[in-house]
């Protein structure tokens, strides 16, 4: 009876599936398969280091205000490294991106840690495009005026209007980089439960296959 | 078969492992990328061309500005011919039989006579003449303001934009408000008036942005600094600053016939919208690649996986 | 930096330099993390443990 109430109860229910799906051991494991040995496998961890510095500088520019760094020396420095930690990001991510491809990562049910990887890709593109938008110069003034003819044309500019900067700023600090978040973290996590994807001719011999 | 194979390359790994310090490798990734980007923001800086005012346009081009603002009278701009989101003038591009602008509706109305002339000339205190002429305009009706403007917007293009040269006509009140607007702008109260449009707090920038956009000017500036769409200008950035390179997809696709051709339809003319019904499709192909037959076999036949797993495969003999 | 950029333009391509640099860094380091030995080696390391 007792046995019965706890198997019932959602939160039991939500830990034993987390348990099972994500132990501690596998968040934070101390080896790896020994097949986990190229520098390919670093880029993954250089995007995210990237997209640290990425919300760190972003934070400082938050408090500061957009035009800040117009006026000041440690604005402007601030900024480039805005600037330049997102060149790193979508380098590392492109990196990245082709190194799972040439992988078939998604192999063995990763279906979804591609598909959480590639909607990261295009939120980060989007989350990028804002914040041109809101550099406050002629970059960003061009920008919006070329861009809105891309969202008006299929009616997305009747609720995403590119030349309110009211709204791109406030979707550049708060909702995209949450979704961008959100997503990155499922990512990680996915590829923490199910394990860096096996090499492809790994079991060619169990299968009897000849490679 | 398949399902075996896929069962095994799920199941955890049950071979050889080595030691991983994933914290360790994460704080080194992070050390390193940011000296990385401290290095190159010390070296380079960032891009930060100054932005542009309806101050700077209209000292620096008021014969384009006057022009401008003649064309926001009679309705004859790009944004007052757009259509929707800003106003019914036109239905806007199409896919097909598809109108999307259009079916979403006016959702950011713009007026382009009030919004970017009149209201802006009531929030000064004009000259003499200025103010006989906002008089005038205001007590007469929409269809005599209508052909006042056009007129003069007519006479002022063939005369190449030179406003001596417009020979006299039934101009109304027009080149008197477009030269106090153009005062206005050259003073510099212009553009904190177009933004907030007698209010007090605003944050949305769209009327100025449009109001400029309609000019020679601020196209001439972004033409210079190659930042125009039909020339690869998504990607760009201004001075010798990487752009969005990640672009660079949506923006070839400006670059090749038919979409280059704005006069060619049904493609052409109405680019904006294919090309972003053909990046959506991408990116969706992007996300469920490993879906698509033969995409998803590439990996298996052009063998670059050979190379990651070297160590591996030679250590197994595979 | 805020120099006049200079553009690769071939027929219908165009790229700014700097942007060109930046592809071919990419493609460079992609080569480099597939064709660089990676440290360490995994000889003499235990057994996985088999956590199922």
């Amino acid at each position: 009876m007792s046995i019965m109430q706890e198997k019932e109860m959602w939160t039991s229910k939500l830990r034993k599936s987390w348990q099972k799906t994500l132990p501690v051991e596998k968040l934070l494991p101390d080896t790896q398969p020994a097949y986990v040995a190229s520098w390919i496998y670093l880029f993954g961890v250089a995007t995210l280091a990237s997209l640290g510095v990425i919300i760190a500088s972003g934070i400082v520019l938050a408090f500061e205000g957009a035009s800040w760094y117009h006026y000041s020396n440690v604005g402007h420095f601030i900024n480039s490294m805005h600037f330049w930690s997102v060149q790193f990001f979508f380098v590392f991510m492109v990196v990245h991106l082709w190194g799972k491809f040439w992988m078939a990562a998604w192999r063995g049910r990763r279906l979804l840690t591609w598909i959480t990887g590639a909607v990261a890709f295009v939120a980060s593109i989007a989350t990028a495009f804002t914040g041109y938008l809101i550099q406050t110069n002629f970059d960003s003034q061009w920008i919006s005026y070329e861009a809105k003819d891309g969202f008006n044309s299929v009616g997305i500019g009747s609720r995403f209007n590119v030349t309110n900067f009211g709204q791109m700023i406030l979707l550049h600090v708060a909702f995209l980089p949450i979704v961008l978040g959100v997503i990155t973290m499922i990512h990680v996590l996915m590829v923490r439960a199910k394990g860096v994807v096996p090499p492809i001719d790994a079991f060619n011999a169990e299968l009897g296959e000849r490679k | 078969m398949n399902d075996r194979r896929s069962e095994l390359e799920a199941a955890p790994w049950s071979g050889r492992t080595r030691r991983y310090d994933l914290i360790k490798e994460g704080v080194a990734a992070l050390v390193v990328v940011t000296i990385a980007t401290v290095a190159l923001s010390t070296l380079f800086g960032s891009p930060d061309d100054k932005q542009i005012t309806f101050k700077e346009w209209a000292v620096a081009a008021p014969a384009d500005f006057y022009a401008t603002t003649v064309q926001e009278l009679a309705g004859s701009s790009g944004t007052g011919g757009y259509g929707a989101p800003y106003n019914t003038a036109s239905d806007g591009v199409n896919l097909g039989p598809l109108h999307l602008a259009k079916l979403m509706g006016v959702t950011h109305p713009v007026d382009t006579v009030n919004d970017f002339v009149i209201t802006p000339l009531t929030t000064v205190v004009n000259s003499g003449p200025v103010a006989d002429a906002l008089k005038q305009w205001q007590s007469s009706d929409s269809k005599t303001q209508a052909a006042w403007a056009t007129n003069y917007d007519n006479a002022l293009t063939k005369a190449n934009q030179d406003a001596t040269k417009v020979p006299s006509g039934n101009y109304g009140p027009v080149p008197q408000l477009s030269g106090g607007l153009l005062s206005m702008a050259q003073a510099g109260s212009l553009d904190g008036a177009l933004l907030s449009q007698g209010n007090y707090f605003q944050s949305d920038n769209t009327k100025q942005t449009l109001f400029m956009g309609d000019g020679s000017y601020f196209n001439d500036q972004s033409t210079a600094s190659n930042l125009q769409g039909s020339t690869w200008g998504m990607m760009n950035e201004t001075g010798r600053y990487p752009g969005q390179a990640w672009l660079w997809l949506y923006s070839f696709w400006y670059q090749i016939p038919p979409f280059n051709n704005g006069d060619s339809h049904p493609f052409g003319a109405n680019a904006d919208a294919w090309i972003m019904v053909i990046m959506g499709a991408l990116s969706l192909g992007l996300i469920i690649m490993p879906l698509i037959p033969g995409v998803r076999s590439l990996p298996y036949k052009i063998k670059i996986h050979r190379l990651v797993w070297k160590n591996y495969y030679q250590e197994e003999n595979l | 930096m805020n120099l006049k950029a200079v553009y690769i333009h071939i027929g219908w391509f165009q790229m700014s330099v700097t942007n060109l640099i930046i592809v071919i860094g990419m493609v460079v380091l992609f080569g480099l993390a597939l064709t660089l030995p990676f440290p360490g080696n995994s000889k003499g390391n235990k057994k996985g443990k088999g956590r199922k």
